[in-house]
């Protein structure tokens, strides 16, 4: 007794000190915690429970997955996904590199050239969106119909027609996205070492001959993350689909992402947060396993 | 959740003892000395055949970024003032029927626009302060403080980066409608939309490999002044972290405003909404003029505000990430 006594006058001073690192690691932890930690850990739990939320939640196994599975529309999802994956790389992964290089040799007011061409980063997408399906109209007086009139082409519709549609869509999310992807590749121009540069023309190289052998194979473990980091981003693409076209016409643009907000809140069929979130671990896994797959390919390439 | 890459800029202290300085001097000093070579030689580009080339495709490529990055938002602020019919007709025409500014009132006023704008303003200040503190206080405790477990809970930190946002979205919204331990339910609160922006482990990142640059003798010498936890932290440490919490603040507002998902998601109460959830469904039952007032509008203050930092945003790139 007399022994904790004497201890006693010692403990606020301790307290204090291990105190101060709590303090300060609480709103991480607890904001961690809640609002991401948790979740993901009830992902799992939610995957193999029915739950709405007004009855108690009960195990349910599998079941969420197999309702998944059988889905028709989850085929539909799947293709739709991937297709836009595939025209975002073929449309979209280029221009930034393209802006890029051209860019990082413009000698005078450069400063403008990033400010233009980050400027669509900057406009909320939703307010990108709703302009674009203005511009996407597909009457002949549509603005882009009335410039590809000036040319004798179209009129194109955009957003009406299912083979149109999803190119619609990656257009304008090329076009809000790839000033961030320029900004990325100019700050990594800044550091090639000039001494390849002159080494090349040493050796007679022409101004491809130095993009080719010098600045893209300086690029190259940049653009191997910006190409997984893409890939990853417009797998779960939800907003264009949602506004533009609310994954119509015929289904044409229903999105994984879609299907699963689908599941989960929309009007009718809403509520199966059990469905909606088995959907969404399947989708993190096999992101999850394609970025495995992909660092193992590539790690030899960029070094 | 963005479709395409996000960047993520990488701050560094400046190592001059002058710690405290703007942080855009130091490009603007390079810039000066800079006869930093690019792709062409200064004797490549006195070559004529060169030197037309290099007009022509510099040329162009800035022609076509006024058109296709300037074009569509001067047309917008173009049709924000133009009569319907005008739009309709001759859309790229310039105002062949004079002006209408009454658009901008109507839309401020009649459809109600002012009260999804101060929504996104209370929004935006919320999550830049949720944000600010977990980055700051997290990032102090694991850079300076660093108690015993702090690499465990880095990790665990830096593991939530690999779980793509897709997964959280319908448990995040289970969790906040029904809080563990206490049961509040935030939904259609302001505080469910601020609480989950502050779990952003890349500003926890930023702001933790900031603080392990700072100089260690400055912090050693604190210490041996007698100097506690938290006057560190606020006499020292935080004077010293102006560049990154200038990149941490921007980024977290101009993201807050761009927000669509998690807002559309945990705000269903129409008068609680960001412009960005309220504006589809204002689009579909509105004149088409004063719809384009609107995101005029809406669009106004991001722009403007990307103008004012444009050194922070434009200075970024992934590097750093990738290669510490």
């Amino acid at each position: 007794m007399t022994a904790l006594l004497a201890r006693l006058p010692r403990l606020p001073e301790r307290l204090g000190r291990s105190l101060g690192p709590l303090v300060f690691l609480l709103p991480m932890l607890l904001v961690f915690g809640l609002f991401s930690w948790w979740p993901i850990v009830r992902s799992f739990v939610m995957s193999v429970q029915q739950t709405n939320m007004v009855t108690p939640a009960t195990y349910v196994g599998l079941d969420n997955f197999r309702a998944v599975l059988d889905d028709p529309l989850l085929t539909t999802a799947v293709q739709n996904t991937a297709w836009f994956a595939v025209l975002a790389l073929v449309i979209g992964y280029p221009v930034p590199l393209i802006l890029a290089v051209v860019m990082s040799d413009v000698r005078r007011a450069r400063g403008l050239y990033s400010l233009l061409a980050y400027l669509p980063v900057v406009v909320p997408p939703a307010v990108a969106v709703l302009l674009w399906r203005f511009f996407y109209d597909a009457e002949p007086t549509g603005v882009f119909n009335t410039i590809l009139g000036w040319f004798g082409l179209g009129p194109v519709p955009w957003l009406e027609d299912a083979s149109w549609a999803m190119p619609s869509l990656v257009l304008e999310a090329t076009w809000a996205a790839a000033g961030g992807t320029v900004i990325i590749y100019l700050a990594a121009l800044v550091s090639v070492p000039p001494e390849l540069y002159d080494a090349a023309e040493a050796d007679g190289a022409g101004i491809l001959a130095k993009v080719w052998h010098v600045t893209l194979p300086h690029l190259r473990s940049i653009m191997l993350i910006t190409l997984i980091l893409q890939i990853i981003g417009t797998s779960q693409v939800f907003l264009e689909p949602y506004l533009f076209t609310d994954g119509g016409p015929d289904n044409a643009t229903l999105t994984v992402l879609l299907l699963v907000y689908n599941y989960a809140f929309a009007n009718t069929t809403g509520g199966d947060y059990g469905k909606a979130t088995a959907l969404s671990l399947m989708l993190a896994a096999a992101l999850a396993l394609m970025s495995v797959v992909y660092f193992r390919v590539t790690r030899s390439w960029s070094e | 959740m963005s479709t395409l890459v996000q960047h993520t800029p990488d701050v560094q202290p400046e190592p001059e003892p002058e710690l405290s300085g703007p942080l855009p001097r130091r490009r603007r000093r390079r810039r000066a000395a800079g006869e930093t070579r690019t792709i062409t030689s200064a004797f490549e580009r006195r070559r004529p055949g060169v030197r037309i080339g290099r007009t022509i495709v510099n040329g162009g490529l800035l022609v076509f970024l006024l058109i296709a990055c300037l074009g569509p938002i001067l047309w917008l602020a173009k049709s924000a003032i133009t009569p319907t019919q005008d739009t309709l007709r001759y859309p790229l025409a310039l105002w062949p029927h004079g002006t209408d500014w009454e658009n901008l009132r109507t839309a401020w006023v009649e459809i109600d626009l002012k009260l999804y704008f101060w929504n996104t303003v209370v929004i935006a200040i919320g999550s830049w302060a949720v944000q600010m503190l977990v980055a700051v206080t997290g990032g102090y405790a694991l850079a300076i403080l660093r108690p015993r477990g702090s690499r465990i809970l880095y990790g665990l930190v830096l593991a939530t980066m690999f779980v793509p946002a897709v997964v959280l979205l319908v448990p995040l919204y289970l969790t906040v409608l029904d809080l563990p331990f206490t049961h509040w339910n935030l939904v259609n609160t302001y505080w469910g939309a601020f609480l989950p922006a502050g779990a952003s482990a890349f500003n926890v990142a930023l702001v933790k490999r900031f603080f392990d640059n700072l100089p260690r003798e400055v912090i050693d010498a604190a210490r041996v002044d007698g100097c506690g936890d938290f006057r560190l932290f606020w006499h020292i440490v935080l004077p010293m972290s102006r560049p990154v919490l200038g990149v941490v603040s921007v980024f977290a507002v101009l993201a807050a405003w761009k927000d669509f998902v998690w807002p559309l998601v945990v705000l269903p109460d129409p008068a609680k909404q960001p412009l960005s959830v309220r504006l589809p469904r204002l689009a579909a039952v509105t004149e088409l003029d004063v719809v384009l007032a609107a995101l005029l509008i809406s669009c106004a203050l991001p722009i403007a505000f990307f103008l004012v930092f444009q050194r922070l945003f434009l200075r970024g790139g992934l590097e750093g990430a990738v290669k510490g």
